[in-house]
């Protein structure tokens, strides 16, 4: 193995990939347990998939995809985060998601010479990551770790107890908002690895997992980065044993490991609720 | 006063006083009003019309002189956060900044949880206790920041007679301890019977507020909701009917508001 990963190390793709989902694996495990936590994954989710018609709209007319994905992805944070918590919420965030896929389809009919990126944006490309794009995740991730340690705590009250942080003065409306703006940035930074399709793999599976095995929140946050981080980085080591998409070997592990977790809760002894 | 709750008037032209230092039971059946009244004395909803004062002043969210409660909900399930973490995070909620704990707000939780007797209590993870051991860590929370008057949410819910008479009385000896107002919220009025100093009634949109012998009774009640109401009083317990149907009582206890609880089977 240590033969390999110095081998592996030789490539500069390979460099950037590893930097990369370090980046990436901190930001997405650390945003991804505060929207486990919030159950709010469906609209994670979706902030991906809004992304789509950002990318290939921006390319269509001559913009960097990353800066249309970044715009597209905010403006929709945005746009949940006023929703807040509506009984019809996640009926409007499913259309959405949907109308995006479909508006990201009709762009690339117009812009066909894009359509060979389509794939990368759809499910990432982590191994053409060139060293701007690494500043680019870096810079975003700042901003996204900088913003949720700013609201992290008025957050965590009005997840886990929204009626009493409001009458203690917790602007609910305005910390959720700012909440989805940081997921929209994080998952602008996860999807230049998974894709849009995908971005749940990182921003969902090791937090979730995390959860479950630890009870405080500070390791649940540094277990969900450390999952993150190590699933990328094993997916990276397979894929490049394997030859299969590193993608693929993202979901395969954060789904294992989620699983693997849960089984003893779902078949084993009941925990007392 | 008159307060609605999404566009629908609850209560209208409703006027009443809580005498400080008194334990004031606020019943009525579900939807009759309670917890938009408890909001409204928070500041979260203002009323439609009239006005209200709180310690002598208009009510203002976030302030610290009122200690609440609000109904249980339940909390994620795959979070095994102790109720110190709790009650510690409920302590400086309202800064911004990394969920560090500070000196001030441990302290300040230790506190509000000593006076609740649930310091041991409370180094168990919160999802593994009974329903009446986290009624105990969400009242410490209500304590916390040494409120001048106290609102409780329903804390009777889906607790067993034992339990439910030792929150009465807990919730009763820090009332007069501390000689601050109590309002307390329960659509079951038996349990409160003999603890409270005073009832306020609501039902029918309307309001009737003054000790249990003078409000609970057929007289009161038919004019608060309009319609002849029986109370019928049984070996210490008392029961409201209309049309031969109990509205108070232990009828509602499994169906209330869809507010969902777990201490059920």
């Amino acid at each position: 193995m240590g033969m390999t990963i110095t081998t592996i190390l030789d490539y500069d793709f390979m460099r950037n990939a590893f930097l990369a989902t370090l980046i990436v694996g901190i930001v997405a495990g650390a945003v991804g347990y505060f929207l486990v936590l919030r159950g709010e994954t469906f609209a994670g989710h979706a902030l991906a998939h809004v992304g789509f018609p950002g990318a290939t709209g921006a390319a269509l007319i001559g913009l960097s995809p990353i800066a249309g994905l970044s715009l597209f992805t905010v403006l929709a944070g945005i746009g949940i985060g006023v929703l807040g918590s509506k009984a019809n919420r996640d009926v409007a965030i499913g259309i959405v998601l949907t109308l995006s896929l479909g508006l990201g389809l009709l762009f690339l009919h117009f812009y066909t010479a894009y359509a060979s990126q389509a794939t990368n944006v759809l499910f990432g490309n982590v191994l053409g990551i060139s060293v701007q794009t690494l500043w680019v995740l870096a810079a975003l991730g700042i901003v996204s770790l900088v913003a949720l340690g700013l609201i992290a705590r008025p957050l965590l009250f009005a997840s886990l107890q929204p009626e009493l942080a409001e009458a203690r003065g917790v602007p609910l409306g305005r910390v959720s908002t700012l909440f989805m703006v940081v997921v929209a940035l994080s998952t602008v930074d996860a999807m230049q690895i998974v894709g849009v399709l995908l971005v749940f793999a990182l921003m969902v599976a090791p937090a979730a997992t995390a959860m479950r095995i630890t009870r405080r929140v500070s390791t649940g946050v540094i277990a969900s980065i450390v999952l993150a981080v190590a699933i990328a980085w094993i997916s990276l080591v397979l894929a490049y044993l394997t030859d299969w998409p590193t993608s693929f070997w993202i979901t395969a592990l954060g789904g294992l490991g989620y699983f693997a977790v849960s089984l003893p809760a779902w078949f084993g002894a009941r925990r007392p609720t | 006063m008159s307060l609605a709750y999404g566009g629908r008037p609850v209560l209208s032209d409703v006027s009443f006083a809580v005498p400080q230092g008194k334990f004031v039971g606020i019943l009525g059946p579900n939807g009759a009003g309670k917890t938009t009244l408890l909001r409204a004395v928070l500041g979260l909803v203002q009323p439609a019309a009239g006005r209200i004062d709180v310690l002598g002043q208009a009510p203002r969210r976030g302030s610290p002189a009122i200690g609440y409660m609000p109904q249980v909900r339940r909390l994620p399930a795959d979070i095994a956060l102790s109720g110190f973490d709790l009650v510690t995070g409920a302590a400086g909620g309202h800064r911004w900044g990394w969920p560090m704990a500070s000196r001030t707000e441990r302290d300040a939780a230790a506190h509000a949880l000593e006076q609740v007797g649930a310091t041991d209590l409370a180094r168990r993870p919160i999802n593994e206790l009974s329903g009446g051991e986290r009624q105990r860590i969400l009242i410490a929370e209500a304590l916390l920041g040494d409120p001048k008057l106290l609102l409780l949410d329903e804390p009777l819910i889906s607790l067993d007679a034992g339990n439910q008479r030792a929150i009465i009385e807990l919730v009763h000896r820090i009332g007069e301890e501390r000689g601050i107002a109590v309002l307390f919220c329960s659509h079951e009025l038996n349990p409160l019977l003999h603890a409270v100093d005073e009832v306020l009634y609501l039902g029918g949109g309307h309001a009737a507020i003054g000790p249990v012998d003078e409000v609970i009774t057929a007289e009161t009640l038919t004019k608060l909701y309009g319609s002849p109401i029986t109370v019928l009083r049984a070996n210490g317990r008392i029961f409201v009917l209309a049309d031969d149907v109990e509205i108070e009582g232990d009828a509602h206890s499994h169906g209330h508001n869809g507010h969902d609880h777990h201490d059920h089977p």
